[in-house]
């Protein structure tokens, strides 16, 4: 991100930088860590620990490569057959995190912060939502093994490729990122839902935010093929399949970083409009029409 | 059955989120036995004036309504998606009902300006 704004980034501690996030967050975990007077005490240390909590537990889901080549059965934590469903769960608890981190600071603009920032999620969670049905409708099962197989034969993303798009945009929106991150920037300005917390609440939450960014890559994966090389060629499936699902997700977070540097943000009326007005109606007119294909040329898997 | 490594994960970033917030108590200096207009909340430099607690944008309330409404709506979709090949035609034709009905709803809202402003 520094050489994109032309600059030098952060290149002092290791080489390159490279352990410059390690030394913030021990950095971190020695800073004091302030409990405001009138907060409520119990609900402010756990709000980031739900945070952060719920952001590692949506992992358990996501399928790495498959076990033997000759098996079509990914190699996850648990092969739950509602996968999708899960996740979909998780990231509507994530709002839980952020409400009670800003009621419980006991602060106005904590709170203001917190809630502007749940309404964002909120409203790109339902085209979130809706997306994922289109992409069910393409596959049979809402287990993600199943999906990722069954993109065998093309990536979801050339066909649906608008769909994936918006599903990128509203992942990006969903993780308070990027061109959306009014209640963000607020908490560099002035203050957000984190204004009150010092040390290791802080790195919580946002080792939580960025854990969940991390997992909104993986979730486009459900577009372009977990660990299926691009092609059907031997010479591509030489190469083992959990390194097609690293240099997958590396990409989406090389543009998530790179959206974040290019484009101005929205102003959060206009962030709201675009979701509500442009978003819902596009997804759900895409689940409609997608559905529509299938079931009219019989090509329901 | 298959929610069993799910529990154990579940636990296991639950002590580790436990565990970091520990450590950081462990190193705290208690500075703030000293200083106690550092535990005030922040407001840029003046004391608080009204409680948190207190006042609400509706806005936000209504924006929480139309998410319950909508995410039910995908609730729905979900055992559709699924099964659409086994429902055939009527299935398909029953839920586009469904959604005719809710975009029915959608249009309403839009028109009577409940998205607008947030």
């Amino acid at each position: 991100m520094a050489s994109m704004q032309r600059r030098k980034g952060p290149n002092v501690v290791g080489l390159f930088g490279l352990l410059q996030p390690l030394a913030d967050g021990f950095k971190l975990m020695i800073k004091e860590p302030i409990l405001p007077s009138s907060a409520n005490l119990f609900i402010f240390i756990m709000a980031p620990v739900i945070t952060f909590m719920l952001s590692l537990i949506a992992w358990a889901v996501i399928p790495n490569q498959l076990s033997t080549p000759t098996f079509d059965y990914g190699m996850v934590l648990s092969d739950l057959n509602v996968g999708i469903l899960y996740l979909f769960a998780i990231s509507s608890l994530g709002v839980y995190g952020i409400i009670t981190a800003g009621w419980s600071s006991n602060s106005k603009y904590a709170f203001l912060g917190a809630l502007r920032s749940a309404a964002q999620m909120v409203s790109y969670e339902v085209s979130i939502g809706l997306i994922i049905i289109t992409v069910l409708i393409c596959v049979g099962s809402c287990n993600f093994s199943e999906i990722v197989i069954a993109q065998k034969q093309i990536w979801f993303g050339i066909p649906l490729f608008p769909v994936f798009i918006m599903f990128f945009i509203s992942c990006l929106a969903e993780t308070n990122r990027a061109p959306f991150d009014l209640p963000e920037a607020e908490a560099e300005l002035v203050a957000g839902y984190n204004v009150e917390y010092s040390s290791m609440g802080f790195a919580l939450s946002f080792s939580g935010e960025y854990a969940n960014m991390i997992l909104m890559s993986l979730c486009t994966l459900l577009f372009l093929g977990g660990w299926l090389p691009i092609l059907d060629i031997p010479i591509f499936q030489a190469i083992p399949g959990s390194i097609w699902f690293s240099i997958k997700v590396l990409f989406f977070l090389f543009v998530y970083i790179w959206v974040r540097a290019a484009f101005p943000r929205y102003r959060y009326d206009q962030l709201m409009r675009l979701g509500w007005k442009v978003f819902l109606p596009l997804s759900l007119a895409r689940v409609v029409s997608v559905s529509g294909v299938l079931v009219a040329f019989d090509w329901l898997p | 059955m298959e929610f069993a490594p799910i529990c154990v994960y579940l636990v296991i970033s639950l002590l580790l989120s436990l565990i970091l917030i520990g450590v950081s108590f462990l190193f705290a200096s208690s500075s703030s036995l000293a200083y106690p207009e550092k535990l005030l909340a922040y407001e840029c430099g003046f004391d608080p004036l009204d409680d948190a607690k207190s006042r609400f944008d509706t806005r936000f309330y209504l924006i929480s309504i139309l998410f319950i409404i909508f995410d039910l709506e995908v609730t729905f979709l979900f055992p559709w998606a699924v099964s659409l090949n086994k429902i055939g035609l009527f299935g398909f034709w029953s839920m586009i009902v469904f959604l005719l009905i809710l975009t029915i709803g959608f249009i309403y809202e839009w028109k009577k300006g409940a998205l607008d402003w947030e």
